[in-house]
């Protein structure tokens, strides 16, 4: 990957021009690198990314995490090892609506198995698949603390818990009609519940 | 009806606002110390409480706070661990999600008593949605002056953020915390030096979990006599249990320490039972990283007494036949479920978090998961067995940090009070091919077991 092989300051300009960030976007990354004390401002990459991952589809391309290195004043290495280090961060392309099944043991006791085989069935992919229009990605993950109203999944920063077949459908159905990509960072959260 | 002192008013409707938090007593615990306490008094009551640090480990939260090295001219920081990501706890996300102001009421009282002028929640990136929510609980605490500079006219001055993560277990553990929270990999560090000692950017350090700091809050408001009443010998006060599995009333309960397993779980009040009518067969009291019991230790210690929730009568019989309060994540599981497929469960959860830093873990888990796997498939032998045995054993203590004990206990445990549910998936791997084999599987009669 390009963002392992060659340092910010290989940067390709034309790239940089052609990628850029949101001046919203970068109005939030100023205000997340102004939380820590003078020097320390790459404690903000991790909140960074997300914003990133929200800005660009979705997932961090080699180009998207130069960006970052870039913005941030850090070394392109330093933003792919932690990008490559936790599970939120996708590394390759997913669809508009990726779909986190928990699979960790309070769901699989009420039924995550017969969920994630239900969505597989009706969207025809299987797990870490994407449906070729593009819009649902199916991932299994671990525990996400929604023990108690299990079986749940995750889409965006929607939490859906006791899920069954009936309210499965009716979120692929709502999600299919509103067609959006669903972020962890979108502002608005409706409870589902 | 046991006491509250955490979520007496989590039903109260619009708690989540400031104006009806701090109608229902809110921020009576800032203006108190800030007020009319020095920190050292603070920090006084709360080794006077008996608080025990409510993550897991159970360490008595005085006493770190009494650690924590106060050089001059080195600022010090309060970090909130709210990376809660055991499976089978979601207390932490119930309250910040409830009553987010208590959160913040909290970490400005314990930051007063650290002498700390920054603070930061670091909350698991899954949680974006309730990070939002505590953000808004802090905006409106800085609109009206519990937060920023010269506090209630005190002099007092403090920053709180919300740190987000992005999906990793590991970052539980406080030093992995601290790394992910100055950007980098979550890789926990080797100790000593303690975060007390050096923590977030080498700077002294504590850290806690969100229901310790919470309690904080009573703590100053009643005196730490006041709360060292509730509870039993060394578990004083109220616990958060998040209860989940085939139990009829899942969720978060606030209860005094002491009530017994039985009535937490067979009250309507609690759990309310088993679901389905159907029978216990095995029960994690403490989340994922603890020993399951077997159902007839799960409300008798082996002596026969009743077993309290406690952190002393969960742990009775050491690991031959007790287990831990931990984080309080209470999982029950009713005879239709299989005990090698969950600990396979559990395994394959271990083998995706391990961060990778230590050998024993990073190969041990995965070894530990291919076994059960194979197992759970029908295609183990016995000597696979005592195979799983020797590698939780070698990973056990081998570690930089707990996660590769947390690993190894549950497949140890599981093997040691059900080792004939994994005899007989070797001898009857045509019985196992129906994935929901656990319906059929046969329960065992109860076998005491014999402490050395």
């Amino acid at each position: 990957m390009s963002a392992q092989i060659h340092g910010t300051q290989h940067f390709n300009e034309t790239l940089r021009e052609k990628l850029a960030f949101s001046a919203e976007g970068l109005e939030t990354i100023k205000k997340l690198m102004s939380r820590y004390p003078e020097g320390k401002h790459k404690a903000a990459l991790i909140p960074v990314l997300h914003v990133a991952q929200a800005e660009f589809e979705g997932w961090l391309s080699p180009e998207v995490m130069d960006l970052v290195a870039v913005t941030m004043n850090l070394q392109a290495i330093e933003v792919f090892e932690v990008a490559s280090f936790y599970s939120m961060f996708n590394l390759k392309p997913i669809g508009k609506c990726q779909l986190e099944v928990c699979r960790t043991s309070s769901c699989w006791t009420r039924g995550a198995d017969d969920i994630i085989e239900y969505i597989g069935k009706k969207l025809n992919i299987r797990e870490g698949e994407t449906t070729p229009d593009g819009m649902f990605t199916l991932k299994t993950v671990e525990c996400l603390g929604s023990c108690g109203s299990a079986p749940m999944l995750q889409c965006g920063a929607e939490y859906h818990e006791n899920l069954n077949p009936e309210k499965v459908d009716a979120l692929i159905e709502r999600y299919r009609a509103e067609g959006t990509r669903k972020n962890y960072t979108d502002l608005e959260y409706k409870n589902t519940r | 009806m046991g006491r509250k002192l955490l979520l007496a008013n989590d039903h109260v409707e619009g708690i989540r606002s400031y104006e009806v938090y701090r109608k229902h007593g809110g921020y009576a615990s800032v203006e108190k110390a800030l007020k009319t306490m020095s920190p050292e008094a603070v920090v006084e009551e709360v080794k006077i409480s008996g608080l025990r640090g409510r993550g897991g480990a159970g360490f008595p939260t005085g006493m770190k706070w009494s650690f924590l090295a106060k050089p001059e001219g080195v600022p010090r920081y309060l970090v909130c661990n709210a990376d809660e990501s055991e499976p089978g706890t979601f207390k932490d996300r119930y309250l910040m999600e409830r009553i987010p102001h208590l959160l913040v009421e909290g970490m400005i009282t314990s930051s007063f008593a650290l002498g700390a002028n920054t603070s930061y929640i670091y909350i698991r990136g899954e949680y974006f949605y309730v990070s939002r929510i505590l953000e808004q609980a802090i905006a409106e605490a800085y609109n009206n002056g519990w937060l920023g500079k010269n506090i209630l006219g005190t002099g007092y001055n403090l920053d709180l953020y919300v740190q987000v993560g992005a999906g990793a277990y590991i970052c539980g553990e406080e030093t992995a915390l601290l790394e992910s929270l100055e950007g980098k990999r979550g890789n926990p560090r080797i100790k000593p030096p303690f975060p007390a000692i050096a923590g977030l950017w080498g700077c002294p350090t504590v850290v806690n979990n969100v229901e310790t700091i919470a309690a904080v809050v009573p703590i100053v408001n009643d005196g730490g006599a006041e709360y060292a009443k509730l509870g039993i010998g060394r578990s004083t006060g109220t616990k958060l249990i998040s209860a989940s599995g085939n139990i009829n009333n899942p969720g978060v309960y606030e209860i005094e320490l002491g009530v017994s397993v039985d009535e937490f779980l067979n009250s309507p009040e609690y759990c309310g039972g088993m679901a389905n009518g159907k029978r216990l067969k095995a029960c994690v009291p403490g989340g994922s990283s603890v020993p399951i019991l077997p159902d007839y230790l799960v409300t008798k210690t082996i002596s026969g007494e009743d077993r309290l929730m406690t952190y002393e009568s969960l742990a009775d019989g050491g690991f031959v036949s007790g287990s831990m309060l931990g984080s309080g994540g209470f999982i029950v599981y009713d005879e239709h479920q299989c005990i090698v497929r969950n600990t396979w469960n559990f395994s394959r959860f271990y083998h995706h978090e391990s961060c990778g830093q230590c050998s024993p873990c990073r190969e041990g888990t995965g070894w530990m998961e291919k076994v059960l796997h194979r197992l759970e498939k029908g295609m183990g032998n016995m000597d696979d067995i005592d195979l799983l045995v020797e590698v939780a054993g070698k990973i056990e203590g081998n570690t930089i940090c707990p996660l590769g004990d947390a690993a190894a206990w549950p497949v140890a445990a599981a093997i040691r009070h059900f080792r004939h549910e994994f005899e007989y998936h070797v001898k009857h791997p045509e019985k196992i091919k129906d994935p929901k084999h656990g319906h059929k599987e046969p329960i065992m009669p109860v076998r005491p077991v014999v402490t050395a």
